[in-house]
């Protein structure tokens, strides 16, 4: 039968391939932005297997949050790519060192 | 089973979709790839009886993040190839530390499953009554007890979209052509826009 540990290891397994994500793609921002979405989208797998499995909503209603976090996250992400491409005509993030502030 | 089955489904397929959104060459596949994960996500969550929160999911990922991440790599002239460089350069470091995570990940896991940890009991309050369908006891923790909450994801919601147009706004450079003026269109009164003719028959308008 599909227990709580099924969906943990599931969790573990998406959040370390975030992690990967950004160590692989170190100068592609909207791959580290994609892969910051996988750690949070495994974030969010663990709050609802613990909350259906423990008869308790609250995680339903906290993983709601975080995706709102999320959303929010990316629209800022890429706004602040935007700007950042627009002056530069590059994405690479290796030199990223003008916005010294 | 048949849960089993369409668990070990989604949970395989989430995780070989995440697999292709960090590996793969183009960001479009990326993109395409993390609607992938996010719909069998969702399917895990649907199993689960959460079904709430997996439209969510849907929605707000597959409709909206998605596609922003779709726009914004198809706006920008990117040479992606050579964003791929240190790929190879990174690939035993970044393996290294993704086995040590997992491996941590699932001792925490396993200590878990030994039972040897105590997380706390639910107090009962946010419990799903019995022939209660999930969205209406999420609704009515959300707009009872959970109501600053949900004001805070409001507020973030919020601030995000002030925030994305004015980073990305750019004022318009007066006198450029096909500009609207506003005050010019408001202040053109009827008398000065229409004239009354009343011309011969056969003899047409002067302009």
């Amino acid at each position: 039968m599909i227990g709580v540990e099924h969906y943990l290891v599931v969790g573990a397994i998406l959040f370390v391939l975030g992690v990967l994500g950004i160590f692989l793609n170190r100068k592609n921002v909207i791959v580290i932005l994609m892969a910051v979405e996988l750690i949070l989208l495994a974030v969010n797998i663990n709050l609802v297997a613990f909350s259906a499995f423990m008869g308790d909503l609250v995680g339903q209603v906290f993983a709601m949050l975080v995706l709102t976090v999320a959303a929010a996250e990316a629209a800022i992400g890429l706004a602040i790519l935007v700007i950042y491409f627009r002056g530069r005509g590059t994405i690479a993030v290796d030199d990223v060192n003008r916005m010294k502030g | 089973m048949i849960q089993a089955i369409a668990f070990y489904l989604f949970a395989g397929l989430v995780i070989a979709s995440a697999v292709m959104v960090i590996m793969s060459r183009n960001p479009v596949h990326s993109v395409l790839w993390l609607i992938l994960a996010f719909f069998n996500a969702a399917g895990l969550m649907v199993l689960v009886g959460a079904e709430f929160i997996a439209m969510l999911l849907v929605i707000v990922y597959v409709g909206a993040v998605a596609v922003l991440f779709l726009f914004v790599v198809m706006m920008l002239d990117i040479d992606f190839a050579a964003m791929r460089a240190g790929f190879i350069k990174n690939f035993p470091l970044g393996i290294a530390i993704a086995l040590i995570l997992l491996a941590e990940l699932l001792l925490g896991v396993g200590a878990y499953n030994a039972g040897g940890l105590e997380l706390g009991t639910p107090d009962g309050a946010a419990a799903q009554g019995i022939g209660q369908s999930n969205i209406e006891a999420i609704g009515g923790l959300l707009y009872g007890r959970y109501i600053l909450l949900f004001e805070i994801a409001g507020i973030i919601l919020l601030v995000a979209m002030i925030g994305a147009i004015v980073l990305t706004f750019q004022p318009p450079k007066p006198g450029a052509r096909g500009r609207q003026d506003v005050g010019k269109q408001i202040a053109r009164r009827l008398h000065e826009a229409t004239v009354m003719k009343n011309p011969e028959v056969g003899q047409g308008v002067e302009l």
